[in-house]
């Protein structure tokens, strides 16, 4: 019988391996002895409930993380102070994602098997929660993403839901707004294609504004972290339009506005609630005021709710709310409002109470879960002026 | 035609700013020999160091440009320290060693830059104070032109001048083409090798850092990864106009400015990014030594 | 005599143990994963992935000398198309993709696809090899990574930007380190050979091997190629474990992360690779735990001052070109049946 020989050195090397398998073995091993007795520990006799929030807290797009987490974080203090939930206190457990779907998904997997989170929140970015809810599904976790507007991520499972409205809602708010109350029927669009947001948002409001008789007369697109559009805008230009859609993130559009201004072109912007940050108009100046944008609340809004949550959140944290900063508030408190009606904190009859949510008034609005488990909500659009983001009108679905 | 002309115009614009950062890449390839992968962070740290000075001083938007000199100033001079720093520490140590050594610690110094940059300066955008804004915009017919990047090209076009009087006229340049030629017989010759390359850094980051305050009135959103395309960007122009050629650095700039304006004014914008690494793989299969760089040439 | 026949046969002198290995991993697979915590089994399943992109990295950086940054260009190949051929079986064969045995023989197929149309665009980047060395390889690589990744932004049956959700979730561990072992196993094998040899005279000085009658250019392809396989493999993986696709996860950063590992573990070492790679994956989320602490994420801070110190002051890595048991006494090599040292 004839031996299949190897040289020395591949034996080495895998003898170096067998050695590596081996200790991974044991160490996995001794896990897996211990998981099951910390689950039986901890779910019963734990006095905190604790919910897991996935945010991009660092990384380009941190503001975004760093609002909701904020907002979150002043909800749970909130309900402590006044209590907590069934005599337990909650316990929010913020990680990092970089803003990397693959990162999301470790963290997670985390929160879920070796914190035991009673519940997630997160994350800002629909390509974010995409890779996310999968697993939150397996585990029959609820998750609800505050500010996730693509209707896909809704769609991955019956324990997600999110307490924004969805993008055709928002394409369709600002193509009724540009038709009825601007009364345009020109409009050029300007998309971010790096960003699956943004490319979405187009889409819906050019078919809403299509079928409401308006025009696209010109599609152009950048990617997020471009610094120059003067090329795109001047080809705009040539087009004439009466306004732009830019359904990006402020951080280009700021940059837009600024540039278009140079080319001479004098029309107005629309956008998203990606523009809802105090650094557009920091960044863009005075190109940008006279620019109108859809978001999830304004400050403005006289409602007692509203005005009292605004009032002592600028106590706390010195700066007013932003919209991701309300919707994280918003996030917790339905998910705590779900988990008061359930007696025991099982985590399939918190999905059943968030998925009964009635009338909920929020910061947000009123806030109905739907079939879809997506909220039935208005949306506001605000103008841009030189004192900040005035009201302009609210939108109802 | 207008919008033809406008295209022109920004294409022009756009590759004015890719020259200033070229032009210090390629005087610190042609005089070691190295890609300097940080080139990009040294130029976001310029823009940082005007965003903090123009804070210090309290500068308010004005149309008289005395403010933005004496932040130019301090920039540059901060970002040449950067350079310096740069060559002396992690460069420096390694000239001995493996070609590939040497650029991994470069690729180091551009990851650790951007990376702490995040940590310090915070990772979301800062608004960079518009502490010269010339007083309108010119306008011909239907064609704008934005002052203050006339300015830019203008001051490329005159550093561009300028370094090429110091490589060709002075005995500092004289030393630099040596260096450029071979360190150790220029080291046999008497010429100081260590300090020439050192100068050559603090030059080239000091242009960088100019580059970087002049993009952040132009553009003014700054934040720490904002070097990472234009100094790749800046690096093709250079290898476009062929690398180590002054005169090269400047025209291949513009030419990349105005093939990514064409590109996106009437193709596909979402190539963009794609457009300057293809005319990169282009140019050094078919003609790596640029536009303007020949084999007999002198290089620094 | 005996004894040295009982080597050949069942000891580590035969392929009869690398089937072992395989053999071992199917085990694991079987009696353990179910055990294993979700979240320390999430770290060991990038870990295999890393390992097999370090791996397939270090054959082009480390024993060939050229310098590719683009690996993550090559994993997203390999990525895209494995999970577009999943998606498309599932789609077609309806109830009959639920039975495992179809669907993972579909996943085979799907990852060996990807990993042959990723070594097809190694062969195109591989060829400037011909004529760019060092630093202009490492960029014309790196632009190569994201042309593919600004392509597939622009492909929109892909998903561009929206990402691809919904991949099947077919890696296993069986998968994953059954295909770490594989790697290991063609790799280290390849370098043993007469092939390897002229991968390493390539690296040690190119005029020198010409004159040896070796054909650089063909050298060096062949190993962008066979690198980009098995990135390609390793993307295969990711995407059925992620079961999400998005052309951010694949930007230059990643490819960074590949090369540190290999940095580390010393280029032209393949345990220094397996090991750095486990290592950095752990660490990365041991970290974690740090940036409670301060609050920002020091992780890539760290990491690069790492790859700093490193060249500075041990430019080898952790092993150089040496292999982990190279630093074992000498009576324990012997027993491995190892007599000098390595070369």
């Amino acid at each position: 019988m004839k031996a299949l020989k190897l040289t020395n050195r591949s034996n080495l090397i895998l003898a170096t391996l067998l050695v590596t398998a081996g200790i991974f073995n044991t160490s996995c091993t001794k896990e897996e002895n211990k998981s099951p007795e910390i689950a039986k520990a901890q779910t019963p006799q734990s006095e905190e409930i604790k919910i897991g929030l996935v945010g991009s807290l660092t990384g380009g797009q941190a503001s975004f993380g760093q609002s909701t987490q904020k907002g979150a974080e002043f909800a749970v203090n909130e309900i402590n102070n006044g209590g907590g939930v069934a005599g337990k206190k909650l316990k929010l457990i913020s990680l990092d994602d970089q803003g990397k779907p693959e990162e999301a998904a470790t963290v997670v997997t985390r929160l879920i098997s070796q914190d035991k989170v009673t519940a997630i929140l997160g994350e800002v970015a629909s390509s974010i929660s995409l890779a996310m809810a999968p697993i939150a599904q397996k585990n029959k976790i609820p998750m609800i993403t505050p500010s996730s507007t693509n209707p896909k991520v809704t769609e991955i499972g019956d324990f997600i839901f999110r307490v924004c409205f969805i993008d055709p809602f928002q394409g369709s708010v600002m193509a009724k707004f540009a038709t009825e109350d601007l009364k345009i029927k020109k409009v050029a669009v300007l998309t971010d294609v790096k960003n699956d947001y943004s490319v979405g948002l187009a889409q819906f409001f050019k078919d809403k504004f299509t079928s409401l008789g308006g025009k696209i007369v010109v599609e152009q697109s950048y990617s997020a972290g471009d610094m120059d559009f003067k090329s795109q805008l001047t080809s705009i230009k040539a087009k004439n339009p009466d306004a732009i859609y830019v359904p990006g993130y402020y951080t280009e559009v700021a940059l837009i506005a600024r540039q278009a201004k140079g080319l001479g072109l004098n029309v107005p912007l629309m956008g998203g609630d990606g523009w809802d940050s105090p650094k557009l108009q920091e960044i863009g100046g005075k190109a940008i005021e006279g620019s109108y944008f859809s978001s999830h609340y304004s400050a403005e809004d006289k409602s007692p709710i509203v005005q009292e949550f605004i009032e002592k959140f600028k106590k706390t944290y010195g700066i007013v709310p932003d919209a991701l900063t309300a919707l994280g508030y918003d996030a917790v408190k339905v998910l705590v409002e779900a988990m008061k009606r359930t007696d025991n904190l099982d985590t399939t009859k918190i999905r059943n109470e968030i998925a009964s949510t009635k009338n909920y008034q929020g910061v947000t609005g009123l806030i109905t879960i739907d079939e879809k488990r997506n909220p039935v909500k208005s949306a506001v659009v605000l103008k841009v002026v030189s004192t900040g983001f005035k009201y302009q009108t609210t939108v109802n679905p | 035609m207008s919008e033809f002309l406008q295209h022109v115009i920004n294409g022009v614009s756009l590759g004015s700013i890719y020259a200033l950062i070229a032009l210090g890449y390629t005087m610190v390839f042609g005089i070691l020999g190295l890609i300097n992968f940080a080139h990009g962070e040294v130029y976001m740290l310029g823009a940082f160091s005007g965003y903090y000075f123009s804070r210090w001083f309290h500068l308010q938007e004005s149309s008289s440009p005395s403010g933005l000199f004496l932040v130019l100033a301090l920039s540059m001079a901060t970002s040449g320290l950067a350079g310096f720093i740069i060559e002396r520490l992690a460069y420096r140590p390694l000239r001995q060693s493996p070609r590939i050594n040497l650029l991994i610690t470069a690729v180091g110094v551009s990851l650790f830059l951007q990376f702490s940059g995040q940590v310090i300066f915070g990772a979301d955008p800062q608004s960079f104070p518009q502490i010269y804004q010339p007083a309108e915009q010119w306008n011909f017919g239907d064609i704008s032109i934005n002052p203050l990047q006339a300015t830019v090209l203008g001051i490329s076009i005159g550093l561009m001048a300028l370094l090429q009087f110091i490589i060709y006229f002075t005995r500092f340049g004289r030393a630099m083409r040596a260096v450029s030629f071979d360190h150790n017989l220029a080291s046999l010759m008497g010429i100081p090798t260590n300090q020439i390359i050192s100068f050559t850094f603090v030059l080239g980051s000091a242009l960088a850092g100019a580059a970087g305050v002049l993009v952040g009135l132009i553009y003014p959103r700054i934040e720490p990864l904002m070097g990472v395309m234009p100094g790749l960007k800046a690096f093709v122009s250079a290898v476009l106009g062929g690398i180590g050629s002054i005169v090269g650095a400047v025209v291949g700039a513009i030419t990349l400015g105005l093939a990514e304006e064409f590109l996106v004014g009437y193709w596909k914008p979402s190539y963009r990014d794609a457009l300057a690494f293809a005319v990169l793989i282009l140019i050094l299969l078919f003609k790596p030594t640029g536009l303007f760089g020949k084999k007999t040439s002198e290089k620094v | 005599m005996e004894v040295e026949n009982f080597r050949t046969r069942f000891g580590l002198n035969s392929l009869w143990m690398w089937f072992f290995l395989l053999a071992n991993v199917i085990l694991f697979q079987i009696f353990f994963v179910g055990h294993i915590a979700p979240y320390a089994f999430s770290i060991v399943m990038y870990a295999g992935i890393n390992i097999i992109l370090a791996v397939s990295l270090n054959l082009v950086n480390g024993f060939t000398g050229q310098f590719s940054m683009g690996h993550a260009g090559f994993m997203a190949v390999g990525a895209y198309t494995s999970a577009f051929l999943t998606g498309y079986f599932q789609l077609h064969l309806g109830e009959s993709f639920s039975n495992p045995l179809i669907s993972n023989s579909l996943f085979f197929l799907a990852l060996v696809i990807g990993g042959l149309l990723s070594a097809g665009f190694g062969y195109i980047v591989g060829l400037p090899s011909l004529r760019l060395k060092g630093d202009y390889l490492a960029i014309v690589t790196l632009g190569f990574g994201e042309i593919i990744r600004v392509l597939i932004l622009n492909m929109d049956f892909l998903g561009a930007a929206r990402g691809m959700p919904g991949i099947a979730g077919l890696s296993n561990f069986a998968w994953v380190y059954g295909l770490v072992v594989i790697t290991i196993f063609f790799i280290s094998r390849i370098i043993q050979s007469a092939h390897g040899r002229a991968l390493m005279a390539v690296r040690e000085d190119e005029i020198a091997a010409q004159a040896m009658g070796i054909n650089v250019t063909q050298t060096k392809v062949r190993a962008f190629v066979i690198g980009s396989f098995f990135a390609g493999i390793a993307g295969g993986l990711f995407a059925h474990y992620l079961s999400f696709l998005s052309p951010a996860i694949f930007d230059f950063n990643k490819s960074f992360e590949i090369i540190i590992m290999v940095v580390l573990g010393g280029m032209g070492s393949i345990t220094g690779s397996f090991i750095a790679a486990l290592f950095l994956t752990v660490l990365r989320e041991a970290l974690r735990g740090l940036q409670d602490i301060t609050k920002v994420d020091l992780r890539m801070v760290i990491y690069s001052l790492v790859l700093i110190l490193l060249m500075l002051t041990r430019p080898n890595g952790l092993f150089g070109k040496k292999e982990f048991f190279d630093f074992l006494p000498r009576r324990i090599r012997h027993f491995f049946g190892r007599r000098g040292p390595a070369t």
